[in-house]
């Protein structure tokens, strides 16, 4: 046998071990479902998050403005998996909820500071003259806000927000940490019942990779609709 | 309809206008020059609350605007604002652009906003642009876009802040064609312009602003033809 056979005998055999023996493949597909149900509700919250801390850092409202500065400042400052793991197991130590959604909600909680610095940008980006059109009009502050900068400014962050979204589902392959079986934890498993590590990382890579051009090329599908208005 | 007394505006130590008593009856447009930096925009964001007076008062209809309390919203709707920047909603057809405080401020239903636009739309003759972006128009046509928006929402009165600043020479005339057109149907028009033509052939009353105090007031003849004050006769022997 040549050495290009030996290779891609050991090649289908670990390819055999990792995944198909003993259904493992399974552990990954669990593992999918398991990033992508914190990573949805994760965004969500985030945005939230988001919207609201960017609004207090805008006001003129010294306390406001205040908080929203503390906690920015607290979660850029801190590793997430000590924060995941802070709120985990102390925030909600007692609490006895499903453990995706408290990893969903550490995770949000994370990403709310980053995405609140991207909107407040994005606010920030938007010419002032568009706000005093909307007042002169009669508008008030809420509705200018709502009507005519918000949208604008999303449009201008759009793709920052999508960075961050990418961002937030690569960061959830630390939820291992809390005991919760992620693709990168299913990966974990197939590796410690095979002792070969190269199958299952790549395939960990592999689900990444694709769940993130999915994502990449439906926001970018939504990014074109955004921009209709800027055709000449 | 406008009484303005003893309107002084400060920016930190800069002292904007300096004691301003003004009165703008109904029907009458005002034109107001002045070199740059004079306060003579200033004096017109005052008038609609864009900028706080630091000192005076602004009545419109009898109703003191520069108060607490007051409702800023509902005066502003009374007062139609034209931009130098133009300062079109961008994300906004144009016809959603005239429409969308009509709707907002639940003066109008949708249709009746849309009916009234295509008419307003009519008066600047951009009819066929309703449909577009701001993008797509040129810069005359995004002022006259501007005005329709400001009239969609039927105010007593027109503020213009130097409507033609900002546009190529060639636009020019195209703007202030439908700003005469506003002055004929009696219109109350406060115009903030360079446009010392417009001025001469619309304006009932000119105003010329410098160092934020009215140095001269009356009407295009007298004031470009006979002016009084020394101010007045240096900066107009610079402009025309």
């Amino acid at each position: 046998m040549t050495g290009l056979q030996v290779w891609w005998a050991d090649f289908c055999g670990d390819f055999y071990s990792s995944f198909i023996r003993e259904d493992r493949y399974m552990l990954l597909v669990e593992g999918l479902g398991v990033t992508i149900k914190v990573s949805l509700l994760a965004i969500l919250i985030g945005i939230v998050i988001g919207v609201v801390v960017a609004l207090c850092n805008v006001s003129r409202f010294k306390p406001l403005k205040l908080i929203g500065g503390i906690y920015t400042d607290i979660i850029r400052g801190t590793p997430s998996v000590t924060q995941l793991m802070f709120i985990y197991f102390v925030v909600f130590a007692s609490v006895h909820w499903e453990k995706w959604i408290i990893a969903a909600i550490a995770f949000g909680v994370n990403s709310g500071a980053y995405v609140s610095e991207i909107i407040r940008a994005g606010i920030l980006s938007v010419d002032h003259g568009q706000t005093e059109a909307g007042r002169s009009l009669g508008l008030n502050a809420y509705q200018t806000m709502s009507r005519i900068v918000i949208p604008q400014a999303v449009k201008n962050i759009f793709p920052a927000l999508c960075n961050e979204f990418i961002v937030l589902i690569k960061e959830t392959a630390i939820v291992g940490y809390v005991g919760l079986m992620d693709i990168q934890k299913a990966g974990d498993f197939i590796k410690s019942a095979t002792y070969k590590p190269v199958m299952p990382l790549l395939g960990t890579a592999v689900i990444y990779y694709v769940l993130i051009k999915i994502l990449t090329l439906a926001l970018r599908q939504v990014e074109r609709h955004l921009r209709r208005s800027d055709i000449r | 309809m406008i009484k303005v007394k003893n309107l002084h505006k400060k920016f930190g130590d800069l002292t904007v206008l300096d004691g301003i008593d003004e009165h703008i009856e109904q029907g009458e447009v005002v034109v107001v020059i002045g070199p740059s930096g004079s306060g003579k925009s200033t004096f017109l964001r005052c008038l609609n609350l864009l900028e706080e007076a630091t000192d005076g008062e602004i009545y419109v209809d009898d109703q003191r605007i520069n108060a607490p309390k007051v409702n800023v919203n509902e005066v502003r709707q009374k007062m139609g604002m034209v931009f130098q920047q133009f300062n079109l909603f961008p994300h906004l057809t144009i016809m959603d652009n005239i429409t969308l405080a009509p709707v907002l401020l639940k003066k109008m239903t949708k249709a009746e906003a849309v009916k009234r636009g295509q008419e307003l739309l009519e008066r600047v003759n951009l009819s066929e642009k309703a449909d577009a972006y701001p993008a797509q128009l040129s810069g005359g046509q995004k002022q006259r876009v501007a005005i329709a928006r400001a009239l969609a929402m039927d105010p007593e009165i027109m503020l213009f802040d130097e409507p033609t600043s900002a546009l190529d020479p060639e636009m020019v005339g195209e703007v202030l064609d439908v700003m005469k057109d506003l002055a004929k149907s009696g219109m109350t028009m406060v115009v903030v312009t360079h446009e010392m033509g417009f001025a001469r052939e619309v304006a009932s009353r000119v105003l010329f602003i410098d160092q934020g105090k009215v140095m001269e007031s009356g009407t295009p003849e007298e004031v470009f033809g006979n002016p009084q004050n020394e101010r007045t006769k240096l900066f107009l022997s610079k402009v025309l």
